[in-house]
């Protein structure tokens, strides 16, 4: 049995990159999932249930909000959308994941010494 | 979104949630199936890649952080279902939390109106009472009253101080009012500029009385109350420039106070002005209390030295006339000890009050002790579910938790209707309106009353919850589920808990009754005091006064109340008739004269020890039932020829002249130009001041007399208390026949304060009946929940060993040894609580000290009464039980065996 923490790579991680496709467009939750997954060329294993407790999360801190509405496929789903907040948050954390990512880089890359 | 709104709205979100991954699933599927699945593999796999939909959901509302609020609304829930499956405990339960509450609750609205809550005038906290003693004046340094202030050192204090906004003093009296319908003696308040500007309450209708209307001679204006404003002119807003006759002396009514306005705690009916005329003042005439507004900032001590600094100023401003020394009162060590109003308006109630609480206060400890006594029992009969939940894997934390919502549930539900009964209380006690009890026009249920109510529901709720949860709920819950709930032989262990807390019910209720017992002790006391009077409750008083205004000549007034006496003798059933200045523990004002002895010196021969003077008419004596201890009393003839002859009490006799005969035909006299008093008669002590003071030594001058005031002409007292003996006395008949015979001499008489001596003796010691009362409710009420407590027990413990008790039986053991079993169980328990509560009650009763007369703290007798009580009705609660174990059958008892 997969852990949580497995799942959602590190803390973070998964609403980074919610956040992240809802810049570029509005989107239902399973649209949302898919797109992840394509995004990532399945190298990401989500369960796709895993986005909603996070979806919850960001709806709570006010990033993104939802509105029922229907689909391209006639279905009545939720669309989320990036709030002002959410954009300014979503440029924080990239910045943030950014350098973690640098020094991380930094310490794997064949030392020189 | 606001927290609050989130929270009414999550089911919404719930739903929406729940809702959405519903759809995702299902649109997962249809994807799948028209990728050409099969609907089935379709489900399987939608629901593999989607993960555990349950988790799922749970995950997202706990993003919302409710799941606290929930999990307790959850408790709130189980627990009342938890109640109303027990009705019958939960009745008894709910109804021993609601009188604790309500009793204190209804206490505590007392205390908060009282003594917490500041005085109903704007900046209540500058306000202060220019209390002063005196412990160099000789008489007088005994009393609380301490050293009033003359109309001369008002002068000097409101013109020199430099720490106060405004200063007066006041007085109270009586005067009567007639023109406006029956004759009718009235209640007044005398005050001098300054102190109406002190209080700062604006008046409802009209305008206050200011410095123009002190001018001695000037206009005559007064101030009415609101009730009297009610009352006698039906709230007409026109009565402002009306005139009211007062004391046979027409005055304009200047304006109204507000409603519920009294000056510190004196209700009254009119406002006068004092009006000194301020040539003619001397430096003595100590008869007014001072009142003062600080200025903002200034403290008490400042102001204390500010009144030390003017002392000076003011001897060297007055004299007592030519040829005494101004500066003789260095000697009296005046000293200043200003006091807040507060102080002065609660007195020494403070001290009861807070002895009633904390006794309010244990007997809702024995309440508890009850209701958590019962809820152990009856959470024994709920093992069962406990560990069915500590299986299905309830943490023992969310088991406490979960205990003790329902107990603080019972707290609340008891706390709310025990605020019901605390609103029925304090109406009663409003309706009752206890004697002595000061501010009791604003005693009220407020804001912070509630507040209490609600934190003293909450406590106890946890309180009564505590032992059992701990007990029950705890890591060993699970253990009873291997028991089977078949009833292990009471162990030791288990009752441990309950017969701590009778234990602890015993030692409270004993502390209880002590002190109850310590106020019957102090009330048998105070009964044994002979008071100097006899018979009170045959001893009919009204106080008439005859105004200058309507019979100017002093021998007239003298005549009319001698006619008065003799018009009231002849009613039916009266034996005899008497008139004095003022009955012991009536509460006038008393007066006060410095008296020299003839063959005694004096330092400087000006002043001589303070004394308190009555005036006292032939007949009094006998009338009021007051020995005389040797000598005789006045006669008419020596009143009306005016001789020079007094009457003194024991103690002043025994104190300057060694003996009651040794005093006969000494002189007496109260300043130089007045001629010597032969001492014709010596009188049994009175205790004037209520019978826990100390009898004063009283100086008794007829009822008229030349230098009464001072001047050489012939005065009388005008306003006197007429005193009739019968067996008749206040009854309404009787009463009727003297006001009859009052008016029939003259119709303009109003007759004040009409009540029998026994009235004013009951009012003398309210404050001490009423500790007795209350006390004695709350020893009463612990002594019957201690037994409660013992007999329940005793009786589930001998429920329990049943068992046992029929194997003892059935091997031989005799009824009278069952007995003596159970007893000494019972036996054990009170003596241990006897034990713990006779040290408690040691440390404790020195608390109510001042309640107390003629009996120490530590009276032993109480102790061992009380003590032995106790164990008598815990031995008696054992006794049922005990009883019954006999008649356990063995045969029965062991067959579940």
């Amino acid at each position: 049995m997969k852990t949580r923490e497995q799942r959602d790579l590190f803390p973070g991680a998964l609403e980074m990159m919610i956040l992240r496709t809802l810049k570029r467009q509005p989107l239902h939750g399973y649209a949302l999932a898919q797109h992840i997954k394509r995004s990532s060329n399945d190298l990401l294993q989500i369960e796709e249930g895993s986005l909603y407790p996070a979806l919850q999360r960001l709806l709570k801190e006010e990033l993104v909000k939802a509105e029922w509405g229907i689909s391209s496929t006639n279905r009545r789903v939720r669309i989320y959308k990036l709030t002002a907040t959410g954009a300014k948050h979503l440029e924080h954390e990239v910045s943030r994941f950014e350098k973690m990512l640098e020094g991380i880089t930094r310490v794997l890359a064949p030392g020189e010494s | 979104m606001s927290w609050l709104k989130q929270l009414f709205l999550r089911r919404r979100m719930y739903a929406d949630l729940s809702e959405e991954i519903h759809q995702h699933i299902e649109e997962k599927i249809e994807e799948l199936v028209a990728g050409g699945m099969s609907r089935k593999e379709a489900i399987a796999a939608a629901r593999c890649a989607f993960g555990n939909v349950t988790l799922t959901e749970e995950d997202g509302r706990n993003a919302w952080g409710w799941r606290t609020v929930e999990e307790l609304l959850g408790d709130v829930r189980y627990g009342l279902r938890a109640l109303r499956h027990n009705p019958m405990f939960t009745a008894v339960a709910l109804l021993t939390i609601a009188i604790g509450i309500g009793a204190n609750t209804a206490v505590f609205s007392v205390v908060n109106s009282v003594l917490l809550k500041p005085l109903n005038y704007p900046n209540a906290e500058q306000l202060v009472s220019l209390h002063q003693i005196a412990p160099g004046a000789p008489g007088l340094a005994d009393f609380e009253s301490g050293l009033h202030l003359s109309p001369s050192m008002y002068f000097t204090y409101a013109e020199h101080n430099r720490t106060f906004q405004s200063l007066g003093v006041w007085d109270t009296g009586t005067a009567s009012v007639t023109g406006l319908a029956e004759p009718e003696q009235v209640r007044t308040v005398e005050v001098s500029d300054g102190v109406l500007q002190a209080l700062d309450v604006a008046p409802a209708v009209g305008r206050w009385l200011s410095e123009a209307d002190q001018v001695p001679r000037g206009p005559q204006r007064v101030m009415v109350s609101y009730g009297y404003w009610q009352r006698r002119f039906g709230g007409d807003r026109t009565v402002v420039g009306r005139n009211i006759t007062v004391d046979a002396r027409p005055r304009e009514i200047v304006g109204v106070t507000q409603k519920g306005f009294r000056l510190v705690d004196t209700d009254f009916d009119v406002i006068v002005p004092l009006a000194f005329e301020r040539r003619n003042l001397i430096l003595a005439g100590f008869g007014f209390e001072g009142l003062a507004r600080l200025k903002p900032g200034a403290t008490i001590a400042e102001a204390n030295a500010d009144l030390t600094r003017m002392l000076p100023i003011w001897m060297d401003s007055w004299t007592n006339g030519p040829g005494t020394n101004p500066h003789f009162y260095e000697t009296w060590k005046i000293t200043p000890m200003i006091r807040p109003l507060k102080r002065e308006v609660v007195g020494n109630v403070s001290d009861v009050l807070w002895v009633v609480m904390g006794t309010i206060g244990l007997v809702m400890l024995v309440a508890c002790a009850n209701v958590t006594n019962l809820l152990l029992v009856r959470i024994e009969s709920r093992q069962q579910e406990l560990a069915v939940r500590a299986a299905l894997g309830a943490g023992w934390g969310r088991m406490v938790r979960g205990l003790l919502v329902e107990s603080v549930m019972l707290g609340l539900v008891g706390g709310a209707l025990g605020a019901a009964f605390a609103y029925g209380g304090v109406r009663l006690l409003l309706a009752i309106g206890p004697a002595n009890l000061p501010r009791l026009s604003e005693i009220s249920l407020d804001a912070r009353t509630l507040g209490f109510t609600v934190l003293l529901a909450v406590l106890s709720g946890l309180l009564l919850g505590l032992m059992p949860a701990l007990k029950y709920a705890g890591p060993r819950a699970s253990l009873a589920l291997r028991s089977g709930g078949r009833a292990a032989s009471a162990s030791r262990e288990r009752h441990r808990a309950r017969s701590i807390l009778v234990v602890g019910q015993v030692a409270m209720a004993l502390v209880l009754l002590v002190s109850a017992g310590l106020m019957i002790r102090t009330f048998q006391a105070l009964r044994t005091v002979e008071p100097g009077f006899a018979d009170g409750p045959h001893l009919q008083l009204a106080r008439i006064s005859i105004p200058e205004a309507m019979v100017a000549d002093p021998e007239r007034v003298l005549r009319i109340q001698d006619e008065i006496l003799k018009k009231l003798a002849a009613i039916p059933g009266v034996k005899s008739t008497g008139l004095v200045s003022e009955m012991p523990m009536e509460g006038f004002d008393s007066a006060w004269d410095c008296i020299f002895a003839q063959d005694k010196t004096y330092p400087d021969n000006v002043m001589a020890p303070l004394r308190l003077y009555k005036n006292i008419s032939p007949g009094f004596l006998e009338t009021a039932g007051t020995r005389l201890i040797a000598g005789r009393e006045f006669t008419w003839n020596e009143v009306y020829g005016l001789r020079p002859v007094v009457m003194i009490s024991e103690n002043l006799a025994r104190e300057i002249w060694g003996t009651p005969s040794a005093a006969l035909g000494k002189q007496l006299r109260e300043f130089s130009s007045m001629p010597w008093h032969e001492v014709i008669g010596v009188i049994q002590d009175v205790r004037e001041r209520g019978v826990q003071d100390p009898a004063p030594e009283i100086v008794y001058w007829p009822p008229m007399m030349e230098y009464l005031f001072g001047s050489k002409a012939a005065q009388t007292l005008r306003t006197e208390t007429f005193v009739i003996q019968s067996e008749r006395a206040g009854t309404e008949s009787f009463l009727n026949e003297v006001r009859q015979a009052v008016w029939s001499v003259n119709s303009n008489l109003p007759l004040a304060s009409v009540r029998t001596m026994q009235g004013v003796y009951d009012k003398s010691v309210a404050r001490t009946s009423f500790t007795l009362v209350m006390l004695g409710i709350a020893g009463v009420m612990a002594l019957l929940l201690g037994m409660i407590g013992i007999y329940g027990v005793i009786s589930y413990t001998v429920s329990q060993r049943k068992r046992e008790i029929g194997i003892r039986l059935a091997l031989g053991a005799q009824g009278a040894d069952v007995v003596q079993m159970v007893l000494r169980q019972g036996a054990k328990m009170a003596l241990g609580g006897v034990a713990i509560g006779i040290g408690a009650a040691l440390g404790l009763t020195p608390l109510m000290r001042s309640l107390l007369f003629g009996v120490t703290a530590q009276d032993p007798r109480t102790f061992a009464g009380v003590a032995a009580l106790l164990i008598v009705v815990a031995l008696l609660a054992c006794y049922i039980p005990a009883r019954r174990a006999t008649r356990v059958d063995p045969l029965v008892a062991l067959r579940y065996e």
